[in-house]
């Protein structure tokens, strides 16, 4: 195990109290927590470093655009791209795909065409395609699951057979915690001629990617959810498709030259994308969490959080009536659960005031719930800074609230 | 109707009493859970997609009635069961009031006590909702 008093101590936020009570903060698969080093590289680069990217030639500017770019090779170096050109930086995850599908969609799907996604998505992985897809005429197909939350492979191979162009799907289920099998997949995408992106949100907090090895053509992933900053996210994809795709917006930063009479050039790669003063402080932020992250070791985070998660699924198991939803045995430390006749809405309404923050709903999984027929989950997501402790908090949490509520 | 404002005034001081002898949230959401509980049964009938009302994580159904002294009378339902509770009270002092009444109605009670966090926009059991609803059935009965 991690030591999780030297840990927990580099995160301000896990100090304070929640309705009078410890915070016991289990919604990391939402948003994480920010370590001390990210906060401090945020500050640090307001109060002594900020003015905008690759404009001035005056020695702050240098200053901060050299930051920028340097946070970009810690993320190529983090997903092991092969140059910093594949290194997008967005507003998020949901804005990297809404890049894919607004510029590689726009000009590459067609009426007709047939777009690939899975059940198990996340909606900023299913309606930015819907829109294309609507847009274009063309079909969006959906890959079917098993009860346990793994991909029904005979489904996957008879979507294959319609010969997509695009198939989109995630790599570690935000609900279910189903760790996919996206080298295979990517390889067996191609070989039917379609391209592959990869919704890396999960995964990333979590274990080691590296995208040359899953071979995907493009893979987002937002910062808020690996220690780094809101607002902040990236879109990675290969060199030669990022080249060939046009731009999406326009404006500053973007462009080579612009003119009223011979029209307007832009800028290679990766600045092409990235119109407007972007998220400095953001990314800088995100640089120092991947840094701290490979600090703590990747492994060590990822086994931690199984740890967690396999003690919270065998202490729940005795409260009467539990169910989870997602039982795959490749999954990570998420756990997703209902309780017979209790609304999970109740369940994180009495949670609460104990202070134990998880999260209920459908997790932005609508068409998941609708395989399930459940109204929603009740899901505890760990981190790298959550305790055995916190866990069995959890666990008694629960089954008070059980009591309750029958 | 001045007859009803008085009574939404003296069931809404009820109610604030009742919640002062709860020493902490513990027991104001056990409270809530029985009254969940002891909500009025929910006509099946009524339980039509016209009257529900959509939270993003519990759902309420709400249905309106005139009475012959031409009061408006409500039953709802959710399911969830905190969420019912505060059903229960928004209903308990919202029943049979004039539809001028319901219209205007201010509900103190529920920031007196403590449970407006449950009727903010930000609050996703459709319970702010509900209460608009309310307001728009007295409005939609006055014009009759």
């Amino acid at each position: 195990m991690l030591n999780s008093s030297l840990i927990r101590s580099q995160f301000p936020i896990l100090s304070r109290e929640v309705n009078g009570q410890p915070l016991v903060y289990l919604d990391h698969a939402a948003s994480a927590q920010k370590p001390i080093a990210v906060i401090e590289a945020q500050r640090e680069y307001l109060m002594h470093l900020h003015a905008n990217v690759h404009r001035g030639v005056h020695s702050l500017s240098q200053q901060a655009t050299d930051a920028f770019e340097k946070a970009r090779e810690t993320v190529r170096v983090h997903l092991n791209a092969s140059c910093t050109e594949e290194i997008i930086w967005t507003a998020g995850a949901t804005d990297a795909i809404n890049l894919v599908a607004q510029s590689w969609g726009k000009t590459n799907i067609k009426s007709g065409d047939v777009i690939v996604v899975t059940r198990m998505e996340h909606h900023a992985n299913i309606v930015p395609w819907q829109m294309l897809a609507e847009d274009k005429g063309a079909r969006l197909e959906v890959v079917e699951i098993h009860e346990n939350g793994e991909l029904m492979e005979d489904d996957f191979q008879l979507k294959l057979k319609m010969k997509p162009k695009l198939v989109s799907f995630l790599h570690v289920s935000n609900t279910l915690g189903t760790i996919n099998d996206v080298k295979r997949w990517t390889r067996e995408s191609h070989a039917v001629g379609a391209k592959v992106l990869v919704d890396g949100c999960q995964s990333v907090p979590h274990m080691e990617v590296d995208v040359q090895a899953i071979g995907c053509d493009f893979y987002v992933f937002s910062g808020h959810k690996t220690y780094g900053p809101t607002g902040i996210g990236v879109l990675f994809g290969k060199k030669e498709l990022l080249e060939a795709m046009p731009p999406w917006r326009g404006g500053g930063e973007m462009i080579d030259t612009v003119s009223f009479e011979k029209g307007t050039t832009y800028a290679g790669l990766p600045h092409k994308f990235e119109a407007g003063t972007p998220h400095i402080s953001g990314a800088i932020g995100l640089g120092v969490a991947l840094d701290w992250m490979r600090g703590v070791g990747l492994k060590a985070i990822g086994d931690h959080e199984n740890t967690l998660g396999a003690q919270a699924r065998h202490l729940l198991e005795k409260v009467d009536g539990i169910r989870f939803i997602g039982t795959s045995e490749k999954r990570t430390g998420v756990v997703s659960f209902l309780v017979d006749g209790v609304h999970p809405y109740d369940i994180g309404t009495l949670l609460d005031p104990m202070g134990i923050a998880v999260r209920t709903g459908h997790h932005c999984t609508q068409p998941l719930m609708d395989f399930y027929d459940v109204p929603g989950t009740v899901r505890a997501s760990f981190g790298v800074y959550n305790t055995l402790q916190e866990v069995d908090a959890l666990a008694a949490g629960v089954e008070r609230a059980v009591r309750m509520l029958r | 109707m001045s007859d009803s404002i008085a009574l939404l005034q003296q069931r809404q001081e009820e109610i604030v009493e009742e919640f002062a002898y709860f020493e902490d949230w513990m027991e104001k959401y056990e409270y809530l859970i029985d009254l969940g509980k002891e909500l009025r049964p929910f006509d099946e009938e009524d339980r039509t997609d016209d009257n529900i009302i959509r939270g993003c994580q519990s759902r309420v159904w709400l249905a309106a009635k005139r009475t012959e002294t031409g009061t408006l009378t409500f039953r709802a339902d959710s399911d969830a069961i905190i969420t019912r509770g505060l059903v229960a009270l928004v209903i308990r002092a919202l029943d049979n009031l004039s539809p001028a009444v319901v219209s205007g109605a201010d509900l103190w009670f529920v920031q007196r006590i403590g449970l407006d966090t449950h009727l903010s926009p930000t609050r996703a059991n459709g319970l702010l909702a509900m209460v608009q609803q309310m307001k728009h059935y007295g409005i939609a009965f006055q014009a009759r």
